[in-house]
């Protein structure tokens, strides 16, 4: 058999059998040149802007009345006027004192009971099937039952908050534990491990991230079950100060108030966060940069 | 290496007599016998679930559900299929890891540097390439000073290039150490080209036995050498092709 052959260029290049007919060329344009040069962060906070803007327009317009909702400047202003006479400060130090402890509590008492029924096979069984049944009762629906325990006293509230956090931190470490690659647990056997060992080099390290989970999570609810708490029979704090402005009805106040809260679930995502890029330096896939 | 010094006691790495592993009644490893001198590289080959990893794991300790006798060396040390490294430790401290008492950082830069790995000694391992990662865990096993090296397929999950590289560091550095090695694998060149003696795994025990006496570094195009692998795959059940019979 014969290897065939284009013919030579110069003779009668359209009968050869490759060539029917030319392509049809098509460039491709880089898609920098296409794009539009408006740099992202500003077509990001262009949205919320707008927004803003409407909400100005439709409250100077009369279309959204006072008692409604605040304008955003007034609200702007009154944030300032709470902040110079002292009273939105102390009632955030309230507030994150409250949050700070139950969260502590929270934080003592998920991971240590993840610890115990995660590493220990007779802990797994004590703790687990309890922890697991109450974690379906809903924490705010306690309230009640924590006022007559504990009063109406800061104790109750950080009762709460402590209990929020708790469940998803120690399902999450609790996840976390289990969940290490029995491959490195073998490999650090066979490096001659102990198992106290074990449990600070490959299992532990290896928790963190799902722990780190929990923490976000934790956090998240953390604020929620301040919100509740601070509802009930508060005499201080911004939920106090939000109960307050309903009874005159300030909704400008109030719209300070969430902001507020929105700020400090900001402030502890970014904790989170700042922890995270700290701890879990070692994984590639972080991105939170 | 392989040197007759043994006179009245052969002096022996591993010592394995009526070795039983069974899963569920059915027994995996079944009445085994196998000796590994000092300072030997011996290779075991098998067909996939024939038992050769099982076996490892037994000579590793990190299977402990046997009947038998088992002798194996205090000093031993395991390199996997995967790397297996620790990822929230960085390589050094990676290679330092399970040592007794408080080792220097220097001592794993050594073993880093034997392995040709140096330069990455600060690194996460999971920025390392396969390659790196496998000499990494070489380099742990190593640091150890074992005398029995136990590698299980440590080459199968590297490119094809890669494998090469890695084959002929494992045997400079068992030329190096001189301690014994017992290499599980499914590539029967592999075998033949690193090994002093080869074992083909089937059914539970070791049922050929081929001794490997072609001169070192060897050579792969060599007629001996082909004769041999071709010999090896044939017993795993695999006959040799036209070309590889003439």
């Amino acid at each position: 058999m014969t290897i065939s052959h284009a013919p030579p260029a110069s003779k009668e290049p359209d009968i050869s059998p490759v060539s029917a007919s030319d392509p049809d060329l098509q460039p491709l344009v880089p898609t920098s040149s296409r794009r539009t040069r408006v740099p992202r962060w500003l077509r990001r906070t262009t949205g919320p802007v707008l927004l803003l803007a409407l909400w100005q327009l439709l409250s100077t317009t009369g279309a959204l009345p006072p008692d409604v909702l605040a304008s955003p400047g007034r609200i702007a202003r009154v944030a300032g006027d709470m902040v110079a006479d002292g009273s939105l400060p102390a009632a955030m130090g309230t507030s994150l004192q409250r949050v700070a402890g139950g969260v502590l509590l929270g934080l003592l008492v998920g991971t240590g009971l993840a610890l115990v029924s995660g590493l220990f096979r007779i802990g797994e069984d004590l703790v687990d099937a309890p922890v697991q049944m109450l974690r379906t009762v809903p924490f705010v629906g306690l309230i009640p039952l924590f006022i007559i325990w504990f009063g109406i006293g800061e104790a109750p509230k950080v009762a709460i908050i402590t209990l929020g956090v708790t469940f998803p931190l120690y399902l999450n470490v609790y996840a976390g534990i289990r969940g290490v690659d029995a491959q490195l647990i073998e490999a650090g056997e066979s490096l001659g491990l102990s198992r106290w060992g074990l449990v600070r080099h490959v299992v532990l390290p290896g928790a963190l991230p799902g722990a780190m989970t929990g923490l976000r999570y934790s956090l998240g609810i953390a604020w929620l079950a301040l919100v509740f708490a601070e509802q009930v029979n508060a005499d201080s704090g911004i939920g106090f100060l939000m109960v307050q402005a309903r009874d005159f009805l300030r909704t400008d106040v109030i719209v300070v108030c969430l902001v507020v809260y929105a700020f400090l679930g900001l402030l502890a995502d970014f904790i989170v966060r700042s922890l995270e890029k700290v701890l879990l330096q070692w994984r590639p896939t972080f991105t939170g940069r | 290496m392989a040197t007759d010094v043994h006179r009245p006691v052969i002096p022996q790495a591993v010592h394995v007599e009526g070795l039983t592993r069974s899963f569920d009644g059915r027994a995996v490893i079944d009445d085994l016998r196998l000796d590994v001198r000092p300072g030997e590289f011996v290779a075991l080959l098998g067909r996939s679930g024939c038992g050769k990893s099982t076996l490892l794991r037994i000579l590793a300790g990190l299977d402990r559900d046997i009947e038998g006798t088992v002798l194996v060396p205090r000093r031993k040390a395991v390199a996997f299929q995967a790397p297996r490294l620790m990822p929230w430790k960085k390589v050094w401290r990676n290679v330092l890891l399970g040592l007794p008492g408080k080792p220097e950082r220097a001592v794993a830069e050594q073993a880093l540097d034997e392995v040709g790995l140096g330069h990455r000694t600060d690194a996460w391992p999971k920025t390392l390439s396969g390659g790196e990662a496998q000499r990494a865990s070489l380099a742990r096993a190593l640091v150890r000073e074992p005398d029995l090296l136990l590698l299980d397929e440590p080459f199968g999950a590297l490119d094809a290039l890669t494998r090469i590289k890695a084959q002929r560091l494992v045997g400079e550095l068992w030329q190096r150490r001189g301690c014994a090695v017992l290499l599980v694998t499914h590539d029967v060149e592999e075998a033949v080209l690193l090994a002093d003696r080869v074992l083909v795994m089937d059914r539970g025990v070791i049922a050929h036995e081929q001794r490997i006496d072609l001169d070192r570094p060897r050579d792969i195009t060599d007629p001996r050498f082909a004769a041999l692998r071709a010999g090896l795959l044939e017993r795993l059940g695999v006959e040799a092709t036209a070309a590889e019979a003439a």
